[in-house]
Formats: C-alpha cells, structure tokens, sequence
C-alpha cells in the first residue's frame, strides 16, 4: 500500500539492524515517547532485533493512560446523568475508573457513545437540543487542535449545550520531570513525531542543551523507528546532543503555525496532574476563562470526586521508564486486559497492553 | 434511567439448589460478551459450555455432528443482529443465510434445510421486511437450501432494531470427511480463501459514516461451493475448516490452536487484505486480522496436499485471492505468532473486546 509499504520493507529494516550493529559498541537506554511508538516496536517485532547493549525504555506518551483516575470518575458521574449524551474516543471507553468504567455506565443505561472526531460531538449538539453532549477531551499537543476547534466552533454557532471535560497533558515538561529526576536512565530520546508535527521541535532545544542529550524527533512506521533509533545512537556513540529531524517529511522545526494560532485561542497552559506520575508543572492546558462555559466540570460540579488507585498497579514507575510491565507482580495475572488495575493494560498505546497483547511476558 | 428494584417484590427462585454465578468479573452483561473475542469465550466456556456439558458440545465447532442411523448431521444455529440492516453488499436477510449455511459448511456437511425465526420490532417498514423475505429466498435459492420452518415474533417499538433473525440449519456430512477442531497437525498448511477484515471494514464504514474514496462491499456469501471444491481436493488431508466472523482469522486460530495444542506460525507479508481494508484499518488503528468476514474460510490442510487445495480454491469465484498464510508448528501449543513485515515475530493474541479506534 503506498506511504505504507515503503516504511516496512525487510531489506531495509535489515540494513537498519546491521548499522546499529555496528555502531553500538556499549549498553544504552533510550526512551521512545509516545505508546505509539511503543505498539510499533512491540508489534512490528524491532524489540527482539536490536542487539542487546540496547535498552527500549517505554514512556508516558500514552494519552489514556495519563488521564488522572479522578477524571475518568468525573466523566462517569458526568455520563449517568439522564440530560447528557457523553461522547469519546473509544479506547477511553474500557479505562478502568476506581470502580466502572465508561462502556460499563453505558451497560447500566448510561448515554455514552463513541465519535471519531470532536467536531462530530458538536454536531450531536446541534442535533439534540434538549441534551448536554460532553466531549471527553483527552490528549497530548496532537489531539488539542481539534479539541480547540471543537470549542471555538461551538462558541461560533451558539451550541450552549456542548462542552469538554479536559485533561490536555504537554509532552516537554513531562520529559524535563523524567530527565531531572534522580531515578533517570534515559540517554536518549525519540521524540513523539506527531506531536511534534503540531508543535515543532525547538522546545526541546533548550532541554537536549541542558541535559546534553539527543532527542530524535521519530515517526510511527517500523523503518522509522529503526531510522530512528540508529540515529540516536549514532549520536550517543559520537557524544553528540541535540534535536535531530528523522521524520522529516512531515515536521518542520516550527510546527503547524494555524492549529498552534487556534490553540493559543482557546486553551491556557496550566499544572496538571498525571496519571502515575503526579502533578507536573505547566504540563496541560485548561480552557480561557473566555471558554470557561464549555468546561464540563464546571457546568456539572464534578469537581470534589476523588479517586483512589489500585495499590497493586505500578502503572507511575512504568509510564517512567523505571519498570518493564512483565516486572510487575499483578501483570497477566490479576491485571488483564478484561480486568485491567491500571490504563496501561487498556490502551491500544499503553505498555502493559502491548506486552500481554504481543506475548512479551512470556 | 430509574432504579426502581427496591420497591418491586423480590423474585422468587425456583426451589433446590442454587448454584453461583460462573461469571464473577462483570455483574452485568457487557457488549464485548458477545464480541467473539475472550470475554465471548469465557462466558460460553464458564457459563454454557458447563451448564450444557454434553459431548456434541464439547467439541466446540462451529455446529455440532449428530449421528443419526447411519448418517452424519451437522447442525448449527446463529442470530443476526446486524444494524443497519441493509449494507453495501447484502443485507440481514442474505447474512442470515449465509452464516448459518457457512456453519453448517464448515463440519464439512451439505447444507440441507435451514429454518427462519423473525423478531420484529413494531413499525418496521412492511416494505423492508418483503425486501428481506425475498433476500433470504434469493439466498437460499443460491446454496440449495429450503427454508422448511419459521417463527414471528413482533416486540413493541424501541424494544428492537427493526428486525432480529435467527437461522438454524441442517446438513449431511458425505462419507469419509472428519473435519473437527482438535484434528490440526504438525506441518499442516493454513490457507485462507481470500481477502480478509472486508465485512467487519464495511459495516463499519456505513454504521459510522466513515467515507472512503470507494464504497467497501461486504464479502458475505455462501461459502459451501468453495468448501465442496476444498473437500474433493483435499479429501481426509483437509483437518479443519473455519469461516473466521466475529474476532477475525486471529480468534479462529486462537482457538483452534488451542483446541488441536498446536502452535500457529503466520507470515504476515501472506496474508491477502485488499488496499481498501488496509487503509481503513491503518486509519482506525484497527488489526485485519480481528476484523470480522462474512464470506471467507479458513482450511488446515496437510502439506501433501496444500498446494493442490490452494489450487482449486482459486479455481474458484469466492477463492480467487486464496492464500497459505502460515503452517502448525510444534513450539508455543495454543499460541498463534506471526512474523511481521519487517521480520520481526509476535504474539497474535484473542482480544478481549471489540477493537476500539485509538485517540491519535
């Protein structure tokens, strides 16, 4: 299939092998951002070719799993509502809360429906007046822009009976949290390359220039990937730091100027708290003030519900880097993807899911 | 919704004994029960299977084998719930037929009779439900089937989604034809008559409004021909026969893997999925090989005979894009793996629900 089979051929993902082969000469730990990217690794097999000097260390950019366990409570005291119509992606479906998840209130009569797009809530708005149709809106920097115009469009149109309940997560300052913590293993990084796509990649200029490590700004195919790595560790092995571009057919260092434009419009930064990591500075967005009425938190008084973790479930030290998934004692035993503890054994991008899922932890 | 429980009288249960419920994990029944993935296993092995045990059950195909005087029957049942009930490619009248005919197929049987129990919801279109009587003798006509027995039911309005059909069907098992689950060996072949995830990606399409540059068919069809073609080549070699719906190629083998203890080596470079299907599922983040069909089947063969087989699937109309796409391995008993484009391997695993679009 064209722009698909070109980033999967096998003699050059071969060549790839061979040149990391060859320029590995000492044990390394890279971190590729996004779960994307982590199912890519797993499925695609490119774990098990790299010679063994090479760690894959597994990050937090999994946008299911980051979303903060009080937040997935909130959305189903949100959904059981009779007046709401509650819409979301649908991995964030089978996420478990402290006690239900989505498709389960939906079991119970809940109005909970799956969209493949924002805007496609705000048109459920237009469509049922008398309803409240709230847009979960997770995600890092990729999904904020159509979130942004979700909001913006519905502000435009009038549709009062449509809001967000937002958890927007940044990509930066988590990995400046994991790059100065004591605990850090990671010497390299490959950047989210779609995130990156939005945002461009001078943000992370200043942080491979204080930490002095290579940051590759990575794609999502398996040649990109290999292309990828090889090119961090070329730069590791050269004691080189700084921002490289791998995905180059898609990102410039600038980023998407008018989706940048929108979400400057609608969304502020703000502290945010993440799911296994804890509160992070300036890490998310919330809404302005201007589009304060289209806060789902606010038109439903959702704010005091709070949440407690299951004690087993070690999904922080995971979305971390500092444990693999089959380390934990619960994996494939008490914490399945049909009973998951944690969001990382739900997600089609959390780590545990691809491990279970791929047969890693066998 | 209210939750009025508290003020109705208690049920009464009958008298005896009361066993607990098997199923612990989920008080309530969810959607992804009835997914074909393994929250579908596990209720049927947990909840029914152990509550039915017998040994025409126990064998877990996809109908069970009767022996009666003389003679071997397969007999099969299915319910058809599919919303919208008209799709590009048939509609809930022609899949009816098909799915239980192509049951019935695959314990390698003739199909015989087959019969039609409607469940209709109140105002439903008269004029739909004469489009679909007539698809289903359409249908039957085509596999050489009579439709010998029926039922109606009619549910109030909002208690349906226009119409509900269940199909059992009925068919003579030739002499010298063993297909069974358990039979797949070492160095069997795996071939699949064509290209796969077509139905599950249509219906999808349609039911989401998704839209791509060319309108997506669903594959269902009767598949009996192809099998018959598939039998009189391959004889006793063909082991086990499977129409992969629900949960895909991935849950078919899954459990076929585990119901023979063999492993499944697949080559992903092998596997025929049309540009289409390829490109809708990159898009959604969707796995083909948990997409449903509708009209395609999976054969393990003997590797004396596989190419041979594989050759008179293509002779035929539904096998045109036919295809081995793996061989049983003694390693990993009950485990499917696959060899990814790239060379790398992998578990293929049974999912636990549908598959969900991801969020980017």
């Amino acid at each position: 299939m064209k722009y698909v089979d070109e980033y999967r051929g096998e003699s050059e993902a071969q060549r790839f092998v061979q040149a990391i082969e060859a320029t590995v000469t000492r044990p390394w730990s890279l971190m590729e951002v996004c779960g994307g990217q982590t199912h890519t690794l797993i499925k695609s097999g490119i774990d098990r070719m790299l010679p063994s000097q090479v760690t894959l260390v597994h990050g937090p950019g999994c946008p299911v799993c980051v979303t903060p366990l009080e937040l997935i409570d909130r959305a189903i005291a949100i959904a059981r509502r009779p007046e709401v119509i509650f819409t979301s992606f649908g991995d964030m479906l089978r996420v478990p809360g402290s006690h239900a998840d989505l498709l389960s209130a939906k079991s119970e009569g809940a109005d909970v429906r799956m969209v493949y797009s924002p805007l496609d809530a705000v048109t459920l708005a237009q469509q049922n007046p008398d309803q409240q149709v709230v847009f979960f809106a997770v995600g890092f920097e990729t999904t904020a822009p159509a979130n942004a115009m979700a909001v913006h469009q519905a502000a435009h149109q009038g549709v009062n009976n449509f809001s967000i309940l937002t958890s927007h997560v940044l990509v930066p300052p988590a990995m400046e949290a994991l790059l100065s913590s004591p605990d850090n293993l990671v010497q390299g990084f490959l950047a989210a390359g779609h995130v990156c796509a939005i945002m461009g990649f001078w943000e992370y200029e200043p942080l491979a220039e204080k930490y002095k490590v290579p940051i590759v700004v990575t794609g999502f195919e398996p040649l990109d990937l290999l292309q990828g790595i090889y090119m961090t560790l070329e730069a590791l092995e050269e004691e080189r730091w700084g921002v490289e571009n791998q995905y180059a057919r898609l990102v410039v260092r600038e980023g998407n100027q008018p989706a940048q434009n929108l979400m400057s419009q609608v969304f502020e930064i703000c502290d945010r708290k993440w799911r296994g990591i804890g509160e992070v500075p300036m890490s998310g967005y919330r809404l302005k003030e201007k589009f304060e009425r289209f806060d789902a938190e606010k038109r439903f008084d959702v704010g005091d519900i709070d949440a407690q973790e299951a004690p087993e479930c070690i999904a922080g030290e995971i979305l971390v880097g500092v444990k693999k998934p089959h380390e934990c004692s619960a994996f494939g035993t008490k914490c399945t993807p049909e009973r998951p503890l944690g969001a990382p054994m739900v997600s089609a991008e959390g780590a545990c899911a691809a491990y279970f899922q791929y047969g890693r932890g066998e | 919704m209210s939750d009025d429980s508290e003020t109705k009288p208690p049920v009464t249960m009958p008298a005896g004994p009361v066993c607990p419920i098997p199923i612990s994990d989920y008080p309530k029944v969810q959607l992804a029960h009835g997914g074909g993935g393994r929250l579908s296993q596990i209720l049927i092995e947990e909840m029914f299977a152990k509550t039915f045990d017998n040994p025409e059950l126990d064998i877990m195909h996809d109908g069970a084998v009767l022996g009666v005087g003389g003679e071997r029957l397969a007999f099969s049942t299915d319910s058809f719930v599919i919303s919208p009930y008209f799709f590009p490619g048939g509609d809930i009248g022609s899949l009816a037929v098909h799915g239980t005919v192509n049951d019935v197929a695959m314990c390698g049987a003739r199909p015989l009779a087959i019969s039609c129990g409607l469940i209709l919801e109140e105002g439903l279109p008269m004029e739909d439900l004469w489009r679909i009587i007539q698809s289903i003798q359409r249908a039957a006509d085509e596999v050489g089937v009579h439709v010998v027995t029926g039922d109606t039911k009619v549910v109030d309005k909002g208690k349906g989604d226009g119409i509900y059909i269940n199909t059992t069907g009925l068919g003579l098992i030739p002499d010298g034809i063993d297909i069974s689950p358990t039979a797949a060996q070492v160095g069997d072949q795996v071939l699949v008559s064509g290209e796969i995830a077509v139905h599950g990606i249509a219906i999808m399409s349609i039911r989401e409004g998704l839209e791509f540059e060319t309108q997506l068919e669903s594959d269902s069809a009767a598949l009996y021909p192809l099998v018959a073609a598939i039998l009189e080549t391959g004889g006793d070699a063909v082991r086990v026969m499977r129409d992969p719906t629900r949960g895909g190629v991935a849950s078919a083998l899954n459990e076929i893997a585990g119901q023979s203890n063999v492993g499944f080596r697949l080559d992903e470079q092998k596997i025929p999925i049309s540009e289409e299907v390829r490109g809708a599922c990159e898009i959604l983040g969707f796995d083909p090989l948990y997409v449903a069909n509708e009209g395609k089947c999976l054969a393990i063969v003997g590797p004396e005979r596989a190419e041979s087989v594989l050759a008179a699937m293509r002779s035929q109309p539904l096998g045109e894009h036919a295809a081995i796409i793996g061989e049983v391995v003694e390693d990993h008993p009950g485990r499917v793996y696959l060899r990814s484009q790239i060379g790398g391997m992998r578990v293929v695993d049974m999912l636990s629900g549908e598959q969900l679009p991801r969020i980017c």
